[in-house]
């Protein structure tokens, strides 16, 4: 990933600012500038997420993505947060540990890096709570 | 408004086809569709060309000019020609616009084909250009693969419906007991459960038996106004129906991460679109790059009810021979699946049975058959309903 | 002007390894290097861990406990001597991450094991000055030993963050200490993984000269002595170091103990000092005087004299606590170690 595409996300992955829709009150992470219910009707704002939240499934991969191989096997699982939207996220702790409904708080990690001597991704993971 | 018609298909084998480029298989499927249809290439109006990702298999875009050009169509005939992509819908929704095109009266004769070159790269490279078609900044970021993505879809599955690994590993069995049936299929061996659930673990709970392999391939699809098709074949198909429909591209952001809302969508536009129930349906090409991907197809679709596929599957209910066949030409796990060429090798296989050449695995008196195609963990879906008569 | 720790954040990895792996692979005598080393275990970072998210965690931590308003911080400094990149600052990184964007001064620091303290100083000279209302000083690393070496059954990973104000102080800095020269007892050259050092040499001419010259340099300043201590807190390479020093200079070892953090985490290099710093924190009560001394190799040592205020108690469990953070460890055998610290590069 380029330089300007991360850095553009800098908010987001590090402090899980996502938006609100003030006019029909859906909050959405990942960001979205188009309330899907409202679309062009809607009043976007930005808003922090807490990034607290319940694991509503998961995987673990054995099989890594491009970039991850060191890091096999991984949790990966799709979070709900408190305030309603559902994002995708590794989840670190035992596999014994993760089921569906473990609750998950956020931490700081690095998410992976371009290369050797590239830029150093960081963002955001979850742990047992 | 009019009707369409199939008049032609061809097919190359699916497999790991190294002696043959993008360019050579396209050509090759795309010839033997144009000869099984009796037209010449001066007749044809338009190609459309499912490509997933030539640029990432093989540093290629502009397919679209580049198999017209290969096919002998672009020097002097400058025949139109579009490439489609949709992911892993890319051939069904070639498809879908080479029909769009025939109805609307703006083209009588079009060639729909799609094809993937995936072996030309490594592993890691394939699997990551699949990743595409998933949400990049919000699901490939956080080291989610297309296995580990439907594996979710799995474990939630299990975990509201009870559904079992052996369930998931019955739908691997059966598809591969097709295959055997399938002179063009990748795979052409029979498992069983035990091979499945002994298999490397790719994402839990799924096996490598319970994922689509990598392939090559190439198939196409011969179009015409319905009023003419008699003048070309003896066995036209007719397009019942033709319809699409997107979802939110992560899993995440599903309403309902055990259903694909693209395929209940599509599959809906489609019975009405063509009149019909799932009942009237006799045979179905579904797509199940993953072994849970097909149980949530023929759930999705109306087949079975939202939770008991696995048990369907497990008790024999889309085997060849029951009351709903699925995947009779293996589907893309045993037939293999080269990403834009599934959709189109899904109308093949239908068009074989309702002509009543599929051989072996002829299902008896097929007469309306369905071809269901994903792009991505669903974000796009592409629905045909395809009968024999008029 | 009042100076001194508005706030403070730790952070460690879950991680272990106990020094009786380490030494199976080298063959040499656990029991024999445990005693000469009184450290039993040291912590390791994850594989996606290191000494900017550990510095981001500790900051992290530091802003929860003392609900701290990052709209008013006008520095971070980042001391380690693991920064990932050579050029390219942690201290942006954490800015981003707690939210002080973009109005501050940031720059990261290296002394060895006591650029965090460094830090410290820095921000206690830009509140005293007027020219910052609050700063964060940082000391994080995930330091590396090279296989083989004494280092490696030491080297850790951990950090510690400080905010440093003039108003609502848990705990004033009354005055602070240096003494530094130009001392070679460890180093590391530019792109080389893993430092060097005089071996002996970094006793007597370098931990204990800088730490005493310190330590009684402030003493002497303040009119201050050992006795009028509640706690003290040293450089924590090993745990021998810390209770000879303690001695040479007149404190106990009781004073020591509770700061006393290296036999169950090892060196955590720049975090060292801090991290023992909050385990004191963690316990004290309004009136405990702490006596503090840093030591970083190259050389020098910042010696502080602290004093807890009651409003140590309104902050104390906003945050987890040092030895919370120690207990409940995953421990690694050496391959999976050698995979964490990046000792086997794929």
């Amino acid at each position: 990933m380029t330089v300007a595409r991360f850095w553009r996300k800098i908010p987001h992955r590090y402090n899980l600012i996502g938006t609100h829709c003030t006019t029909c009150g859906e909050y959405y992470f990942p960001p979205r500038q188009m309330c899907p219910t409202c679309r062009r009707d809607g009043k976007i704002e930005s808003y922090q997420f807490e990034g607290k939240g319940e694991v509503i499934t998961y995987t673990v991969i054995h099989t890594a993505a491009k970039g991850y191989d060191n890091q096999v096997p991984y949790n990966l699982a799709i979070i709900k947060l408190n305030e309603g939207p559902s994002l995708t996220g590794q989840v670190i702790c035992e596999p014994e540990e993760l089921e569906i409904g473990t609750r998950v708080r956020p931490v700081f990690r690095k998410l992976g890096e371009e290369s050797e001597k590239g830029m150093i991704y960081y963002g955001t993971k979850f742990v047992v709570e | 408004m009019r009707d369409v018609a199939i008049i032609g298909t061809g097919c190359t084998k699916f497999g790991e086809l190294w002696d043959r480029s993008l360019r050579d298989i396209f050509v090759e499927a795309g010839v033997s569709a144009i000869v099984d249809a009796g037209i010449q290439g001066e007749e044809i109006d338009g190609l459309y060309m499912g490509n997933m990702s030539g640029g990432r298999f093989v540093e290629q875009e502009h397919v679209g000019s580049l198999i017209a050009d290969y096919s002998g169509l672009a020097s002097e005939l400058h025949v139109p020609s579009t490439r489609v992509e949709a992911a892993c819908a890319s051939g069904g929704l070639a498809l879908r616009q080479g029909i769009l095109a025939v109805a609307s009266g703006y083209a009588d004769i079009i060639v729909a084909a799609g094809g993937e070159k995936m072996t030309d790269v490594d592993l890691d490279t394939a699997t990551d250009a699949l990743a595409a078609a998933a949400d990049r900044e919000w699901e490939g970021i956080m080291g989610a693969t297309f296995p580990g993505l439907y594996a979710m879809i799995a474990r939630l599955h299990m975990h509201k419906y009870g559904t079992t690994s052996e369930q998931l590993a019955a739908v691997s069995v059966k598809n591969h007991h097709n295959g055997t049936m399938n002179p063009i299929a990748q795979f052409r061996n029979e498992i069983t459960i035990d091979t499945v659930l002994r298999s490397n673990m790719v994402a839990e709970p799924l096996h490598m038996f319970d994922c689509s392999p990598i392939s090559d391939g190439a198939a196409a699809v011969v179009l015409a106004p319905a009023d003419v098709a008699k003048k070309y074949t003896d066995t036209p198909v007719y397009v019942k129906a033709t319809t699409q429909a997107s979802s939110p591209i992560s899993l995440h952001d599903r309403a309902d991460i055990t259903t694909l809302d693209a395929s209940v969508v599509a599959g809906q536009r489609a019975y009405k679109m063509a009149g019909l129930t799932p009942d009237d349906i006799d045979l179905v090409e579904v797509h199940d790059c993953f072994t849970i991907a097909e149980i949530c197809a023929i759930e999705d679709l109306g087949f079975f009810k939202k939770g008991d596929g696995g048990r369907a599957s497990e008790d024999g209910e889309t085997a060849i021979g029951s009351r709903m066949p699925v995947n009779t030409s293996g589907g893309l796990k045993a037939c293999g699946h080269p990403v834009g060429a599934t959709g189109i090798k899904q109308a093949v296989v239908i068009t074989e049975q309702l002509r009543g050449t599929a051989g072996k695995s002829q299902v008896d008196g097929a007469g309306i058959g369905m071809t269901h195609n994903v792009g991505g963990s669903g974000g796009t879906a592409v629905v045909h309903i395809f009968s024999r008569d008029r | 002007m009042k100076v001194g720790i508005v706030s403070y954040g730790v952070y460690i990895p879950r991680y272990r390894i106990k020094l009786e792996d380490i030494a199976a692979v080298w063959g040499a005598d656990a029991a024999s290097i445990k005693k000469g080393l009184k450290v039993n275990e040291k912590s390791v970072p994850d594989l996606d861990e290191d000494a900017i998210t550990i510095a981001v965690e500790a900051a992290r931590s530091a802003v929860r406990r003392g609900n701290i308003d990052t709209s008013r911080v006008g520095a971070i400094y980042t001391g380690s001597e693991s920064h990932p990149y050579a050029v390219k600052p942690t201290s942006t990184i954490v800015a981003a991450a707690i939210g002080a964007e973009p109005v501050l001064t940031a720059a990261d620091f290296e002394f060895a094991c006591k650029a965090g303290t460094a830090a410290i100083q820095t921000c206690m000279g830009l509140v005293v000055s007027g020219m910052i209302d609050i700063g964060v000083a940082i000391g994080s690393d995930v330091s590396q030993g090279a296989p083989g070496d004494a280092l490696e059954y030491t080297a850790a990973a951990g950090g510690a963050a400080y905010v440093i104000g003039s108003s609502d102080l848990a705990a004033i800095i009354e005055d602070t200490y240096s003494f530094t020269t130009d001392t070679p007892d460890f180093w590391r050259r530019e792109g080389m993984l893993y430092p060097e050092h005089g071996g002996r040499f970094t006793g007597d001419p370098g931990y204990f000269k800088h730490v005493t010259a310190a330590a009684n340099g402030l003493m002497e300043k303040i009119g201050s002595k050992p006795s009028d201590y509640d706690y003290a807190v040293f450089h924590q390479p090993n745990g021998k170091f810390p209770e000879r020093v303690a001695g040479m200079l007149g404190f106990t070892n009781e004073q020591i103990k509770p700061g006393l953090v290296v036999p169950m985490l090892g060196n955590t290099y720049s975090g060292s000092c801090m991290i023992g710093l909050a385990a004191i924190l963690d316990q004290a009560k309004e009136g405990d005087r702490i006596f503090m001394t840093a030591f970083g190799s190259g050389a020098g040592s910042d010696a502080f004299s602290i004093t807890v205020t009651d409003k140590i108690e309104d902050i104390r469990n906003g945050a987890p606590k040092v030895h919370e953070l120690l207990a409940d460890p995953i421990y690694l055998d050496y391959a999976n170690y050698a995979k964490h610290k990046g000792k086997i590069r794929v």
